[in-house]
């Protein structure tokens, strides 16, 4: 294959990953998007395989065969649930993957590169494995603390700023060591130096980042992981690398900004870690009153209201009691009531991960509202049901400019005439402040574990 | 502090202060109860169930009322037949009472009440306010009499409530009209609805037209201009013409209706009279008229309170003890009034009431305090909170953001635009080429992501994973280095990256394939 067809093949594929993030925009285009993005990724691999730079072809088909059915069966078996874990432990292995291709590019010989453009070459290199490996530390603690083997409390260590800014000189400073060190052909130590500050530096970044700011987290390792393949690009010379990585990285970094400004936080506090250390006052403390219910005045109420609203939140994904919200969502449109579901941006662990979860129970997604469309209609709602969410319903956020989370745009449920709220126990949210929705008059308190309530209160609607 | 709960000496009156699982909680509150032997039975609680929640029984009354530091019961202080002495009598100098007293129509009582120093917290008069909704015992007594009446109606009235088609021909569904949609009002609607019964209801205030429709009733409308709402959620006199024209409506559904329910009250007032001679003598014989203001007078002009007649093959309900008709339920509502009203008053669960006169509620409900009459207290604020809260708001909202001078928007701007320049004075032109790429492909990705559905940020985000494992092609042309650890660590990589293709594009398909409308 000639130089200009591979390059041909590269701009096919280019073209092929921005209709696909573009398709990925709109339901109605979703899945043509997704093959767009699968039919631009063979084009870009087999160019490449058959450029003729390629001639060992054993270990490339068996690495990608491995690679690929690992791929496929992690895909094939991940539940909906886990969406957030899954996501982040990918973006750990473009990370690895950018380590790897950077310290190959250092190692190999063949360049053949001199004067300024040596030096930016090596540059590359640097930042490369640099972003690679802060990518592959900070998603390996963001998978952890998803997958709740390490803790959700943000690890506030005590001079953190100075921490990540001594680490950062650090870096700059092996950075000109490597530069000089290269001259003479080293250069390896401050290198594996600099990659292990990076990977110190990635977990400390987000061990410092509380689970409750996670959605913005994932989607700002999304983008690092395109950063550090556009880096790979720049060192490879290789423009398809270059605009792919430039896409992902922006789309990243766009997601993670949308997050943040549905949190009223900003970017910069959420990447520096330690939720609310901002905010000066004590958080008024709640005091008052719950009212619990059972299931089945809770089913009592819902037959006799017709405009419900439903709020999922983490405790619907921990639970897994997505596919018994459908059941009673559809048991009370088929009595002919309004049931809609409120969906705020953070819900959950990641970027949209209640859409995908009710999506998965088949929860028709045009019943399925974001927070802005319905915020200024709780007054007509009979009965909002709040299911494992408690940051998200928290009235603190509006009227008291002393919570952490002060200012956050919240679903305004407590508008409504009453609010179930189902929960586990009286603890906390994720963020470890006190919720007074709990405590309003107009709000009952469903205690116990999301699925086999709702499965109770599923039995006393049809019985 | 000790409180005591005696049995009820009204002439038929079952129900009592206390019952053993509202006990249990006031002695969480670290107070020790005591009770008349016996003050249960009527409403089907024994003494037995009261010693085993920790209640301690007490032989007779006299003993009760002089070791209580605390009275609580249902009915006011009247005299006591049995023993020959008035209960105020047994009520120690400066003790506290806890009971049903209507201070506006009971003048006598609250004198002598006073002239004892005691304290006196009244039921009846417990503000209403939302917070106080949990401590109100009129809206429990009133759900309770509003189930009832329709119960007593049922009694009284020969045919079903709800309508059947039946071998045996076809049996039309009874018309039930409900008067003054209330707690007890709507507690009749919810009833009558619940056996089966058309239900339409009617009300002078406008805004219970939603509660009624809520409760799948028929709301009346009335086509007559009039606000009827008067303060704390009472309804006030209306206007003659605004009667005339209610009554009009009355009499003419009286032809059709075969169970009216009248709730119409008015603080204060003798009740209304809404259902005439006539209208009684134009109902279909065997229809039934239960009237839940008998107390006050009435609604219906034949109606004798206490008592059921039939006047004009009408039967009239004038019973005036309707909760005590279902003595348990109410005897467990009233319970649980008294314990919230008992756990405002001792903040710090130590037994020992404080008669907060700041508390709204407690204020609103204390009558006498150390032989002072406090009562009627000032009017409930409704309208303070709301303010209050938009206040607030507008406190927690942030300031506006200043304009930005200038040179702040622009600064940015200038040391990009600096840095971009500093890079293209050294770098090679090889560099520059694809720097432009790297740029362009920045905006063109902020273009297409800014307008993605929020719905959409999960499959999003792991279909931009599956394309950032396009770093398999750096690991691609690296992989027949000459060089074995380039080999194999090219190899590794493209493993690595192939997992992320593979899973990602896959699993975005498996998410999209279940966004379905």
């Amino acid at each position: 294959m000639s130089q200009s067809l591979v390059t041909m093949s590269y701009i096919v594929a280019t073209i092929l990953f921005i209709l696909s993030l573009s398709g990925l925009s709109n339901q109605e285009t979703a899945r043509r998007g997704n093959y767009y993005g699968m039919i631009g990724m063979t084009i870009a691999i087999l160019a490449t395989i058959f450029s003729g730079a390629v001639t060992s072809y054993g270990i490339l088909i068996g690495a990608l065969a491995i690679g690929g059915s690992i791929g496929l069966f992690a895909a094939k078996r991940v539940e909906m649930t886990q969406m957030p874990e899954l996501v982040a432990i990918m973006h750990s292995l473009v990370g690895m993957a950018a380590v790897l291709v950077g310290y190959a590019n250092f190692l190999d010989p063949s360049t053949g590169l001199t004067g300024v453009e040596k030096t930016i070459h090596e540059i590359e290199i640097y930042l490369g494995i640099l972003i690679g490996a802060v990518t592959f530390s900070g998603s390996v603690i963001a998978f952890g603390k998803l997958s709740e083997k390490i803790s959700g409390k943000p690890m506030l260590l005590p001079a953190r700023h100075w921490l990540n800014l001594g680490l950062l000189i650090g870096a700059v400073v092996l950075g000109g060591m490597f530069l000089s060190q290269t001259e003479n052909g080293g250069g390896l130590t401050p290198l594996v130096i600099m990659t292990v500050i990076a990977l110190l530096f990635g977990i400390h970044m987000v061990m410092a980042i509380g689970g409750a700011d996670m959605p913005v987290v994932v989607s700002m390792l999304n983008s690092y992981s395109g950063w550090a393949a556009s880096a790979t690009g720049f060192m490879l010379n290789n423009d398809l690398l270059i605009v792919t990585g430039a896409l992902v990285g922006s789309s990243g970094a766009i997601l993670s900004y949308i997050m943040c400004r549905a949190m009223n936080r900003h970017f910069l506090s959420v990447i520096a870690g330690g939720f609310g250390t901002a905010s000066g006052g004590e958080a008024a403390v709640v005091e008052g009153e719950v009212q619990p219910i059972g299931a089945e005045e809770t089913a009592q109420l819902l037959l006799s209201s017709k405009n419900i609203m439903i709020i999922p939140g983490y405790g619907m994904a921990v639970a897994q009691a997505q596919h018994t919200v459908n059941e009673i969502t559809k048991f009370l449109r088929d009595k002919g009531k309004k049931v809609g579901f409120g969906i705020h941006p953070v819900a959950g662990r990641m970027p949209g991960h209640m859409n995908v979860l009710l999506a998965e129970a088949k929860v028709p997604y045009d019943i399925v509202y974001e927070m802005e469309e319905i915020n200024e209609d709780w007054d007509e709602v009979d009965v909002s049901i709040v299911i494992g969410a408690n940051d998200i319903v928290n009235p603190s956020a509006l009227d008291d400019p002393n919570s952490p989370i002060a200012g956050m745009p919240v679903l305004e449920c407590w508008k409504g005439d009453t609010t179930i709220v189902m929960k586990r126990s009286m603890a906390s949210g994720y963020a470890g402040v006190g919720n007074p929705l709990f405590v309003k008059d107009n709000t009952r308190m469903l205690f116990g574990d999301a699925k086999k309530m709702l499965e109770e209160v599923l039995k006393a609607l049809k019985g | 502090m000790k409180i005591g709960v005696p049995k009820e000496i009204h002439p038929g009156e079952k129900r009592v202060a206390t019952t053993p699982e509202a006990a249990e909680q006031i002695i969480k509150l670290g107070f020790t109860v005591c009770i008349e032997s016996g003050a249960g039975a009527k409403a089907d609680i024994s003494d037995e169930a009261y010693q085993k929640a920790g209640v301690e029984i007490v032989p007779d009354a006299k003993t009760l009322w002089s070791s209580a530091d605390i009275v609580m019961k249902v009915r006011a202080p009247e005299q006591n037949t049995e023993l020959g002495v008035h209960e105020i009598d047994l009520l120690p100098q400066d003790g506290r009472l806890i009971s049903f007293i209507w201070p506006a129509q009971n003048e006598e009582l609250m004198s002598k009440l006073a002239a004892k120093g005691a304290t006196v917290l009244a039921m009846d008069s417990v503000p209403r306010i939302s917070r106080a909704q949990k401590l109100d015992a009129l809206s429990s007594m009133a759900n309770i009499a509003g189930y009832r009446a329709i119960v007593e109606a049922a009694q009284h009235f020969g045919r079903f409530f709800t309508g059947q088609i039946t071998a045996a021909g076809k049996i039309p569904p009874a018309k039930v009209m409900v008067i003054g949609a209330g707690v007890a009002g709507l507690a009749a609607i919810g009833a009558a609805k619940s056996m089966g019964a058309i239900v339409r209801a009617f009300d002078t205030r406008p805004e219970v037209k939603e509660q009624i429709e809520s409760m799948d009733a028929e709301f009346l409308m009335l086509d007559f201009k009039e606000e009827g709402s008067g303060t704390g959620g009472y309804a006030k006199v209306m206007s003659k013409e605004f009667i005339e024209a209610e009554m009009a409506l009355f009499a003419k559904q009286a032809l059709e209706i075969d169970i009216i329910v009248t709730t119409a009250l008015i603080p204060g007032k003798p009740a209304p009279k809404l259902i005439t001679a006539d209208m009684v003598k134009s109902m279909k014989p065997g229809s039934v008229v239960v009237d839940l203001a008998a107390e006050q007078g009435g609604n219906c002009e034949l109606t004798e309170k206490n008592q059921v007649v039939v006047k004009h093959g009408v039967t009239l309900i004038g019973y005036t003890d309707l909760p005590s008709r279902l003595a348990n339920q109410s005897s467990q509502l009233y319970a649980t009034n008294l314990r919230h009203l008992l756990t405002d008053l001792t903040p710090e669960k130590n037994g020992i009431v404080n008669v907060n006169m700041e508390d709204e509620v407690i204020r609103g409900t204390t009558v006498i305090k150390e032989g002072k009459i406090t009562w009627p207290p000032p009017p409930p604020t409704l309208s303070v909170a709301p303010a209050a809260k938009a206040e607030t708001k507008a406190a927690a909202t942030q300031e506006p953001e200043k304009p930005k001078s200038a040179l702040m928007q622009f600064l940015p701007m200038i040391l990009g635009c600096a840095a971009l320049l500093a890079v293209g004075s050294v770098a090679p032109t090889a560099f520059m080429s694809h720097f432009t790429v790297f740029v362009l492909a920045c905006f063109v990705g902020y273009q297409v992501i800014w307008n993605v559905s929020a719905s959409l940020h999960t499959p999003l985000m792991s279909v931009t994973n599956a394309i950032s494992g396009i770093i398999v092609i750096g690991a691609l042309v690296q992989i027949s280095s000459p060089t074995q650890t380039v080999m194999v660590l090219a190899g590794l990589g493209i493993l690595l990256a192939s997992i992320n293709i593979a899973g990602g594009f896959l699993v975005t398909r498996r998410m999209l394939e279940m966004f379905r409308k």
